[in-house]
């Protein structure tokens, strides 16, 4: 079955089974590997992408419910949020592994496009899906902080 | 039989004792083959320019015309910073400006690249890539300088005296003349290394990487930013098949027979073949196609040499041996004796469970044929270990199978197999296929809960006496647990009555003045499959006797503080955390109502850990962890900030276990399967963690793992201070909530 999706900007065709995960399609089908596989269904945010503007886990989107919706994944994670959020990541030397941080990026981008000057509260409950086994909470707290000032000017 | 003797050995002594041996005899290879393979360089710089080849100063430094200097890791980056910390000692000697560092993963070649500290293996663990390369990596650093410094006089026809090297530019300053690295790099590369005892190092005074205290960035962050960091699940290869493996429900198992139709009848599913000694692989042109595939697979188990006991039974069985005499691995003074003639006895059990590693990358490992020779490309912990299994799997020798070593998604000991279970498996099913096209092999997150080699279960039985005066003065300690080593190539002959350290590492060497002291270990046997997991032995030995210490200051009504500082007086690094831990988390000072404080001391891999965790209460009564103080002594910091990330991580790693995991069985089978119930510490539960680190001349020791065994005691300690009852079983969850997830 086809399916005609818009990734990072460009359209894009795939032919997959309707209940393939967006995922699999993402990783294998267009050789998008950014975006992580951690457990399958929906509780580690390894896979998080940005469907239709809001933070999805790609790995329980079937591709037929994608639809017209504009994807964007790690890779395609453009503007002077996402380039913050990459700036501050680098700074505090966040990742450890770095499996999960794809994830934990676009998590962070899509947080202070809602709420450009989050708390700790609301930083523990956008990242509680998050997780990240090297334990770089304490640093992903902090660079969500230092990503709002520098976009926040 | 086992004496006191081996009580000495830490698995880091035990490995090099007797893995050389055991590795060779059994996998029938020699170490020190030397077999290269492809260079997995692109990959370990995670998708980024590869590093330019240049000339070879030596087996750890290639420099390039265009000044680029390439450091060839011999351990794998899996987060904790290793590429980062090999490549500061040796730039730090060759006096390379770090802006031309770049890291590659080494081939698997256990003559240039084995592991002093673990019988010469190529292999990371133990924490030991610091302590093992320090010396050897100041050598590579400052040979190369020497043949910099000598090719530049040459050149210039100076003396080797009057050139100066500063930050990869070579200088005489007397003529104004100035080269790069790259320019003189194909000339000091031709010239013959200089002997080792010849060798200048830096004073560390002139050091300007070590140590430094702001963060030196890590060489392989900018690719895991956007994606572009490639680990083994992003390998793709033309015409290549993704396996998933079917295996036995209960530890075991055997396949009697399977019906591959329905699998065969899934789209995109193209083979269905048996991996011996493991279960039924079903091979399709994507994950999602062979999980679909497996998914309808029907296979019939052989279980009757199988596992059946639940967790209760197994808990059961441990008490039942711990009742029975087991082997002293320590014997000091007359416990017994003294502690019929005690004031106050206080008797405790600790139970700890099962416990998965699950990094966030599942398990998984490419082979592929080149010509008559094996390529596995994985994010390999034991590379020689891996080599030998993929190895036999085919029935070649191992000189024909290569590993190109990724980063790898986190491990915490899971990659690092005395089996080499995944190359096994990657190059079983190659093998079944006839090589016909290049197999990765992917284990799902379900496969790694369920899929054995945990953290073993264990049950602590501990007596101690006070005398009149509250003074310590008896210790009895019986540890069951099963033998990690037994059975594999390290310890073939460990048979159920044997222990090995991994047993009671961190509990026979307790660092406390105590008179009359014994610590016995006893075997459990069950079919289970154990493993090391971050810390090893340390992960449960620093609970159950730093948490059975707080319970006998407690009894003594003295200040859990201020009673290991006294039973510290011959352990003075020990204590010297623990002072400095005290004093920065203001022990003593007063609190908020609802919080209180714990402590915890342990040395493991060669570092010092003291940690004040403070705590308050959550509505379901389990300890909110509000902040860490922890203070460690790891010799010299090569990379402080990298210090402070591997205790912030090996805190949270530790903490999750503590607060909410276990594996547990009923009827034999696993009970979890994701992370619903196997739930990992989230950003909610992570404390404040403050890291002191003790200024130290010493050489390096671990930091990978020493963070994660002190953190379970401290907050069992401060649970005991605010509500005044003692946690004696981990999770604590199951301990106070009755186990709701």
């Amino acid at each position: 079955m086809k399916h005609r999706l818009q990734v990072n900007g460009s359209p894009r065709e795939v032919d997959a089974e309707p209940d393939k995960p967006l995922l699999w399609v993402l990783r294998d089908d267009l050789r998008l590997t950014g975006t992580k596989y951690g457990c399958g269904v929906a509780q580690c945010g390894a896979c998080t992408v940005h469907l239709g503007g809001q933070p999805v886990r790609s790995c329980s989107v079937p591709v037929a419910l994608v639809g017209e919706r504009p994807v964007v994944t790690v890779e395609g994670a453009q503007g002077r949020v996402a380039g913050a959020v990459r700036a501050a990541w680098l700074e505090l030397q966040v990742p450890q592994c770095g499996y999960c941080q794809s994830g934990q990026i676009m998590t962070a981008i899509n947080l202070l496009t809602e709420i450009p000057k989050p708390t700790d509260a609301d930083i523990d409950g956008a990242f509680a899906g998050n997780i990240c086994r090297c334990g770089t909470y304490q640093r992903v707290r902090a660079a969500v902080h230092k990503a709002a000032q520098s976009v926040g000017g | 039989m086992p004496t006191e003797a081996n009580a000495r050995l830490s698995r880091r002594g035990f490995l090099r004792s007797s893995a050389a041996a055991g590795a060779g005899l059994v996998l029938g290879f020699e170490l020190g083959c030397s077999t290269s393979s492809s260079s997995g360089a692109p990959e370990a710089l995670g998708g980024t320019t590869p590093p330019p080849a240049g000339a070879t100063m030596n087996a750890f430094l290639r420099i390039a015309p265009d000044d680029s200097v390439t450091i060839v890791a011999k351990h794998v980056e899996m987060g904790q910073g290793a590429f980062t910390g090999l490549a500061t000692i040796l730039a730090e000697e060759l006096d390379a400006d770090w802006s031309q560092v770049r890291v590659e993963a080494a081939p698997a070649d256990a003559s240039r690249y084995g592991n002093a500290l673990l019988g010469s293996l190529q292999a990371t663990g133990s924490s030991t890539a610091m302590a093992n390369s320090w010396q050897q990596l100041r050598e590579a650093g400052a040979q190369a300088r020497a043949m910099l410094v000598a090719a530049a006089a040459a050149t210039w026809g100076v003396p080797e005296a009057e050139v100066t090297v500063e930050r990869g530019n070579v200088r005489h300053p007397g003529r104004g003349l100035a080269a790069t690295f790259g320019e003189l790099a194909a000339r000091a590369g031709a010239l013959p290394p200089p002997p080792v005892e010849g060798l200048t190092f830096k004073d560390p005074s002139q050091y300007r990487l070590i140590g430094r205290p702001e963060a030196l960035p890590r060489v392989d962050l900018a690719g895991k930013l956007d994606g572009r960091a490639r680990f083994t699940l992003d390998v793709h290869l033309p015409g290549m098949l993704t396996a998933l493996v079917a295996r036995p429900p209960r530890f075991g198992g055997k396949v009697t027979s399977f019906d591959a139709a329905a699998a065969m009848a899934v789209r995109g599913v193209r083979e269905v073949v048996e991996v011996p000694g493991r279960g039924v692989a079903v091979l399709a042109d994507d994950y999602w196609a062979a999980k679909k595939g497996r998914d309808a697979l029907v296979v019939e188990w052989d279980e009757s040499g199988a596992e059946r006991r639940g967790s209760a039974e197994l808990f059961a069985a441990f008490r039942a041996r711990a009742d029975a005499p087991g082997v002293v691995v320590r014997d000091e003074g007359d416990a017994p004796q003294a502690i019929g003639g005690a004031v106050t006895v206080i008797e405790a059990e600790y139970e700890l469970p099962y416990l998965a590693h699950a990094p966030m990358e599942p398990l998984d490992c490419v082979a592929r044929m080149e010509g008559d020779r094996c390529v596995l490309t994985a994010g390999s912990q034991g590379q020689t270990i891996d080599q030998g299994a993929a190895a036999a799997a085919l029935g070649v020798p191992p000189e024909r199978v290569g590993i190109e070593t990724l980063l790898a998604g986190g491990s915490f000991g899971r990659r690092f197999t005395l089996d080499g279970d995944i190359a096994y498996e990657a190059a079983s099913i190659l093998k079944a296929i006839g090589g016909r096209a290049p197999v990765k092999l992917v284990w799902s997150r379900e496969d790694d809960i369920r899929g054995g080699k945990y953290r073993p279960m264990v049950l602590h039985r501990l007596r101690g006496g006070l005398d009149a005066g509250g003074n310590v003065v008896a210790w009895q300690h019986k540890i069951v647990v099963q033998s990690i080593f037994k059975g594999s190539v390290v310890a073939p002959d460990l048979g159920d009555d044997g222990v090995e350290p991994s047993m009671f590492e961190g509990a026979s060497e307790l660092p406390y003045a105590i008179p009359n002291l014994r610590v016995e270990a006893a075997q459990a046997t069950t079919g289970v499959p154990v493993h090391w997991w971050r810390s090893v032995g340390h992960s449960h030995t620093a609970f159950a006797t730093e948490a059975f210490l707080d319970e006998l200051a407690a009894a003594a009504g003295r200040d859990p503080v201020a009673l290991r500082r006294e039973l510290l007086r011959d352990a003075p690094r020990e204590r010297a955390v623990l002072e400095l831990a005290a004093e920065k988390a203001g022990w003593g000072s007063p609190l908020p109502a609802g919080r209180a404080r714990g402590v915890a001391v342990h040395k493991s891999f060669g570092s010092y850990v003291a940690q004040i965790a403070e705590i308050s209460l959550r509505p379901d009564g389990l300890p909110k962890v509000e902040r860490v103080v922890c203070a460690v002594d790891c010799g010299v910091a090569i990379n402080p900030d990298n210090v402070r990330a591997q205790v912030e991580g090996g805190i949270a790693y530790g903490l999750g276990a503590a607060l909410y995991d276990e594996i547990t069985l009923e009827e034999g089978r696993v009970v979890q399967s994701n992370f619903h119930d196997y739930r990992a510490l989230r950003i909610h539960d992570m404390p404040r963690v403050e890291v002191h680190i003790v200024p130290s001349a010493e050489p390096p020791t671990g930091i990978g793992e020493p963070g994660t065994p002190p953190i379970a005691p401290a907050v069992a300690s401060a649970y005991r201070a605010l509500v005044g009852s003692p946690v004696r079983r981990l999770p604590f969850r199951r301990a106070l909530a009755g186990g709701a997830p």
